[in-house]
């Protein structure tokens, strides 16, 4: 039996006895990010695709909401910092070995983009609207004309933003449950899983709803697959992997994990999806609202037990 | 120049002294420490063992936190020591997180705060304060790279563990056993 005490006293708030630096603010931040990136994937992939009038809520409604919650992660991430007033380093540094750093240079571009490519669409959703001035009616005309030429670039930077709410856990070594490199690909097609469960509440198109359904029960179905493979690389790694895998497997997080996550969040919508698929009438809220409040809870989980795991010696 | 401290476990007592030393030099605020004493007891009576260890930053050569600080705030300073630029640090609690040794805290004043290996004695040629008030003279700061220097010396003659090497970051901290 092996026993560590602390003869000196040693009681800092916050790290001890288990490191609980980081509260709600960023798993909040990484929802919203991943959500964000499930959006403006879909509007660029669906706008590349030229299904711009089929898919109207996915490429037009839907990013609307973008900016909003790009800039509440954003201010999420700055009720985070402990030393507010010096926030504006993060923009006169640049630092590509810090995944913090490139993160909130990757924000710095998508939000603008998310912007522009939002405000595009405000005139076709709100006919009365007017720009006023003649140069953001230029710009908009401008827009218009090279939508695909924006969208390239959108759907890649999402796809970088929505690994990049994972990788930001997995750079840290120190914290085994995060460092795996599963985790940038599972949060991404997670972000995407909310995103397409966003667009599938807007949707009041039958057509539209339908094949986001479908993109959403494969992107849950390789969710799963993901987080199998996450617990089935924490087993067969060193002993602080597994006692990571071990607080979802039998220690305190597995009731939350498997009864909101995996069974609320994600097998049930899929069912639920899957009915609606083969003709039984699902109001769309239900899985939708499970999709993303199982997403945002997976974050939480993660974040909170990933600070407590740590190396043994 | 390589600064590196080693620390003998089989001369500490577990007094306590660095750990006020450090917080009287450096005005560390109260609750908080930059380094600490650890007691780890292994086994059952009769056949225990004990190791005591003072434990602090263990001022890495492949530190984490400095490589995943988003401002440049934590950063090397001649002879290895990292240290944290306060007017730099903006606080978001990443290398925080980074470390193994969970050797940073959040300062109340916001700014991330830890172990400097009391840069401001060391750059005017004394030890740090922790080692030079240990009563036992259990610890020996020192530059690797001097073939005099009297951790060498310890490093030649006894066997030594840093902590979770396997973490990949070098510490430069050894323990003497």
């Amino acid at each position: 039996m092996k026993e560590e005490l602390f003869v000196s006293g040693r009681n800092i708030p916050n790290i001890d006895p288990y490191l609980n630096i980081w509260h709600w603010q960023i798993p909040s931040y990484l929802f919203l990010g991943g959500l964000a990136a499930g959006i403006l994937f879909f509007a660029a992939v669906f706008t590349i695709l030229g299904k711009e009038h089929k898919m109207a809520t996915a490429v037009k409604i839907a990013p609307m909401i973008v900016p909003f919650a790009l800039i509440l992660g954003l201010f999420f991430l700055f009720l985070d910092l402990k030393h507010k007033l010096y926030f504006w380093q993060l923009y006169t540094t640049i630092r590509l070995e810090s995944p913090m750093g490139w993160g909130s240079w990757v924000l710095m571009i998508m939000t603008p983009i998310s912007i522009i490519w939002s405000a595009s669409y405000v005139r076709e959703i709100f006919p009365n609207w007017d720009w006023k001035f003649k140069f953001l009616k230029d710009f908009e005309a401008w827009v218009i004309k090279n939508r695909i030429l924006i969208a390239w670039p959108m759907a890649i930077y999402a796809v970088i933003l929505g690994i990049y709410t994972g990788i930001l856990l997995s750079a840290f070594n120190a914290r085994p449950l995060w460092n795996t490199s599963i985790l940038g690909p599972l949060f991404l097609v997670s972000g995407m899983s909310t995103g397409a469960a966003v667009v599938l509440l807007l949707s009041k198109d039958h057509k539209e709803r339908k094949i986001m359904g479908r993109i959403d029960i494969l992107l849950i179905l390789i969710e799963i697959f993901f987080i199998i493979h996450l617990f089935m690389g924490f087993k067969a790694g060193s002993e602080a992997s597994i006692n990571a895998a071990n607080l979802f497997l039998g220690g305190s997080f597995t009731g939350p994990f498997f009864a909101f996550v995996v069974l609320l969040g994600l097998i049930f919508p899929a069912i639920l999806e899957i009915l609606e698929l083969k003709g039984y009438k699902v109001p769309v809220i239900v899985p939708a609202a499970l999709i993303l409040i199982g997403g945002l809870i997976f974050r939480f989980l993660i974040v909170e037990a990933g600070q407590i795991t740590k190396y043994l010696y | 120049m390589r600064y590196a401290m080693a620390i003998d476990t089989r001369k500490c007592v577990g007094c306590s002294d660095c750990v006020v030393a450090c917080q009287t030099e450096n005005n560390v605020p109260v609750g908080f420490c930059r380094d600490w004493v650890i007691e780890v007891v292994d086994g059952t009576y009769p056949n225990v063992s004990i190791e005591l260890r003072s434990e602090r930053c263990n001022h890495c050569k492949n530190s984490p936190c400095v490589r995943c600080c988003p401002t440049g705030a934590s950063h090397f300073e001649d002879g290895g020591i990292v240290v944290v630029d306060h007017e730099k640090c903006i606080g978001c609690g990443a290398c925080i997180q980074s470390c193994p040794y969970n050797a940073r805290y959040s300062h109340p004043d916001g700014y991330v705060d830890k172990c400097t290996f009391c840069i401001h004695r060391v750059r005017q040629g004394s030890d740090p304060a922790c080692v030079s008030v240990c009563p036992t003279k259990c610890m020996y700061f020192g530059d690797l790279d001097d073939p005099n220097s009297k951790i060498i010396n310890m490093l030649k003659n006894r066997k030594f563990k840093s902590l979770a090497p396997e973490a990949g970051t070098k510490p430069q901290i050894f323990y003497l056993l």
